[in-house]
């Protein structure tokens, strides 16, 4: 399924780029007095196949080398461009979708389109290989900038060299700022997915991380700090406050057990299942609290299947011989 | 798999957040009004079906990938909300429509949930 998400984001391109992103602007043109000689000479000197016909600003019609080759045959070269043009013309608007060209390209079955403005000017030219090439930058353009931010965060733990790396992100969340909540949640998100983790376990953290940062946000009386320790194999989320404390950590734990008042219930929060939707996604959590000191949750999850299984294994291992 | 335009032309649902839902393919579907819930019941690329309106239905959909939310009876996010989704790439949907009604007919339209 890798190669889902490059097809929709074409797919999207060409609904979102403007046509007057890819289109030719300076366009060559002549004018109907203009003869087919000169026009030879036009099309040679520019290497085009074909140019706008223009009465000042008036765009009248299109003349291409098909018709110039007609002339030659008929030995019609001494012609202005006006008794030869063709006056059907195809025209897209410049703030149109790129999306509307190509089906223009495909109803009409020409070579070129012409771009007007608003007013019905013309403005530009533009060709299947404008759309190719605006298209094909577009998506560098977008591809590199994430790429770009990808390649320098992945490569962080190789560039820097110690006994044991980490990189360690803290956020500060607010008591009952619900509006911020889900901020530090995604930033977390988005820094394990630039740092090359896997999808599976990114949706693990972002849950967790989000559950744990609400918790702050509803229970916390002077909100409290999310601090993500990461490392090449693992992520440790620490998730502190200083108070009020939960009372009875195992009844905290128990699905459906929420203290959150009404109004929090109101806005589908406090459903008494943070704590267990953080125990299913975490390779292990712990919950310490005091109450009228705080609370300190700290979660673990492997970044690797294969140090999830290793770390499974020597605890199989330590068991047994205990 | 069916996509989420056919969704919003089908349900007639209006679409708030001025985010292109071309090429989004809704492969599954979910209904909750607890934000929890719909964290662990939700996947990448569902559609969530709920009454909640407010700005963490966007955090939610976000961190989850999610294809699309639908708020429904009426419901309707207000501009920071919106702001919100429009940053995030979330499309917020919107119908008069009960969650029943609207769950029934995603179900006709071929989109399951967890079974």
């Amino acid at each position: 399924m890798s190669h889902v998400p490059k097809f929709t984001k074409i797919q999207e391109l060409i609904y979102e780029l403007p046509i007057e992103r890819v289109m030719k602007k300076g366009v060559i043109r002549v004018s109907p007095e203009t003869s087919m000689t000169e026009l030879k000479e036009v099309l040679r000197v520019n290497r085009i196949s074909g140019v706008p016909v223009l009465d000042g600003d008036q765009l009248v019609g299109v003349i291409s080398i098909e018709d110039l080759i007609k002339a030659l045959v008929e030995g019609d070269v001494g012609a202005p461009v006006r008794k030869r043009m063709t006056t059907r013309m195809i025209t897209v608007r410049e703030n149109e979708s790129v999306v509307e060209a190509v089906k223009k390209f495909a109803q009409h079955k020409v070579g070129r389109l012409l771009v007007v403005n608003e007013q019905g000017q013309l403005t530009g030219i533009l060709t299947g290989g404008d759309i190719t090439r605006g298209l094909l930058e577009a998506i560098s353009l977008d591809y590199h900038a994430e790429e770009i931010s990808r390649y320098r965060a992945k490569h962080i733990f190789e560039d820097i060299v110690s006994d044991q790396t980490s990189l360690i992100l803290r956020y500060k969340v607010k008591a009952k700022d619900f509006k911020g909540g889900g901020t530090a949640s995604s930033k977390i998100k988005r820094a394990l997915d630039r740092l090359g983790a896997v999808p599976e376990v990114i949706r693990r953290v972002a849950i967790s991380v989000y559950e744990a940062e609400m918790n702050l946000i509803i229970h916390a009386d002077q909100g409290g700090e999310l601090i993500a320790e990461t490392q090449p194999e693992v992520i440790r989320i620490l998730a502190i406050d200083q108070g009020p404390g939960i009372p009875d950590v195992d009844q905290a734990m128990s699905p459906g057990f929420s203290t959150a008042p009404n109004w929090i219930r109101e806005l589908g929060f406090g459903a008494g299942m943070g704590l267990m939707n953080i125990k299913k996604c975490a390779d292990s959590m712990k919950l310490e609290s005091t109450v009228g000191v705080g609370t300190r949750l700290e979660i673990v999850i492997y970044l690797r299947p294969e140090s999830r299984e290793e770390q499974n294994h020597d605890k199989e291992k330590n068991s047994g011989t205990s | 798999m069916t996509s989420l335009k056919e969704i919003i032309e089908t349900l007639t649902l209006e679409t708030v957040s001025s985010v292109s839902t071309e090429g989004r393919s809704v492969v599954g579907g979910y209904a909750a009004d607890l934000l929890s819930c719909a964290m662990k019941g939700a996947k990448k690329d569902y559609v969530w079906v709920t009454l909640q309106s407010h700005l963490n239905v966007v955090a939610v959909a976000s961190l989850l990938n999610l294809a699309g939310v639908i708020i429904t009876e009426g419901n309707r996010p207000d501009p920071e909300t919106v702001a919100r989704a429009e940053k995030e790439g979330v499309v917020l949907l919107v119908t008069p429509k009960t969650t029943f009604t609207v769950v029934g007919e995603l179900t006709l339209l071929g989109v399951r949930g967890e079974s």
